[in-house]
């Protein structure tokens, strides 16, 4: 089993993307699905990924929830600031936020996290020292977006990969 | 009723995404430096597979989704490309 | 413009309300990226099209053919699931790509390394 399906739910997602490409669920793409969720699950694991775990599936499902508000309710503000003309007064720069988060699978996450939403974008992140510099579009009060990012997305990632 | 409906309102999100896509060819042209191009075709791109997307819906046929797909594949491929290309010569961790 | 008579008019209305907005999203990204001034401003803008944006053309596009075809057509999800995956990417190696070329330069506006002030 573990020779065979090393990493079962890549082979699934695989499966799973072959299947809805072809708009069918027809023996055959079912059985080319699998062929080539096990070869690819296997190729993925020649990678040598980081093991992977992920303590509180529930945290995990909430997080997602409370990402997808977030990218529409900046993808909003930054909406109003564009169509207002508002664009030209606004202040924007870089703010440093020192992370504790180690886990590169929650340091990946986070990076897309932060990008995805629109108006904050990951710049560089420091491994030695923990701190992630990000560029934020619409910038009022550095403290508050530290507190932010800590707070909404940093903690529970903890809790979750860590 | 909803064909009568449905086809000028396309007709209008897609006028909407070719002046998005025009927009970003001026800013491609005009730059100034190298990565506002890059930001500018990696948009482009994304605008020009929506553009088909909502091209499929007026032909009401799912051939054009395979050309998105392919337009989003090239399209990252691209971009990283290019994001590497601007980073040559400099130390990268 | 096959059989978009079978959709029900009060879907159909939906699917232009998505479609709509998703252009106009996606139009409003394009000019925050002609008007903004500084480079880093502008990398912000066409996010707007490739996250809200791209989700309510793609909404539309699947009610759109799951209605006329009469049976659930999904596969633009797969394009959902891999732009949201990769256009951070994209964006991130880019914006590094740039902020390694000022700092190179010496340009005053980016930070020279991260540090706590």
């Amino acid at each position: 089993m573990r020779r065979w399906l090393p990493y079962p739910a890549m082979s699934l997602f695989i499966l799973a993307t072959w299947l809805v490409l072809n708009q069918s669920l027809a023996p055959g793409h079912l059985l080319l699905g699998v062929i080539l969720g096990l070869v690819l699950g296997a190729a993925f694991g020649r990678l040598q990924p980081p093991p992977l775990r992920i303590r509180d599936r529930r945290r995990l499902l909430r997080l997602g929830a409370v990402v997808v508000a977030d990218v529409i309710r900046s993808n909003l503000a930054l909406l109003r600031i564009l169509v207002a003309g508002r664009a030209r007064a606004v202040r924007s720069g870089f703010v440093t936020i020192p992370l504790q988060l180690t886990d590169p699978y929650g340091l990946a996450v986070l990076a897309c996290i932060i990008t995805a939403t629109p108006g904050t974008i990951w710049m560089s992140y420091r491994a030695r020292e923990g701190l992630l510099l990000i560029h934020v579009f619409d910038l009022v009060d550095e403290g508050e977006w530290v507190r932010t990012i800590t707070e909404r997305y940093e903690t529970p990632l903890r809790e979750i990969f860590e | 009723m909803s064909a009568a409906l449905l086809l000028p309102v396309i007709t209008i999100a897609q006028l909407m995404l070719v002046s998005a896509m025009a927009l970003h060819v001026f800013r491609m042209v005009r730059g100034p430096r190298a990565q506002d191009r890059v930001v500018a075709l990696d948009a482009f791109y994304v605008s020009g597979m929506l553009l088909l997307i909502t091209l499929g819906m007026r032909t009401g046929s799912t051939r054009y989704f395979e050309a998105s797909v392919i337009i989003a594949l090239l399209g990252f491929a691209t971009t990283v490309a290019l994001a590497k290309f601007l980073m040559r010569g400099e130390v990268v961790e | 413009m096959n059989s978009a008579d079978v959709i029900p008019l009060p879907i159909a209305v939906l699917i232009c309300g998505c479609l709509l907005a998703g252009a106009f999203f996606a139009l409003a990204g394009a000019v925050g990226l002609v008007r903004l001034k500084s480079f880093y401003q502008r990398v912000h803008a066409p996010t707007l099209g490739s996250s809200l944006g791209m989700g309510l053309i793609l909404v539309s596009s699947i009610l759109y053919f799951s209605l006329a075809r009469g049976h659930p057509v999904l596969h633009e999800i797969l394009i959902a699931v891999f732009l949201t995956l990769t256009t951070p990417i994209s964006l991130m190696l880019i914006v590094r790509a740039a902020l390694a070329r000022d700092r190179f330069e010496g340009n005053p506006d980016v930070p020279p390394v991260e540090t706590l002030d």
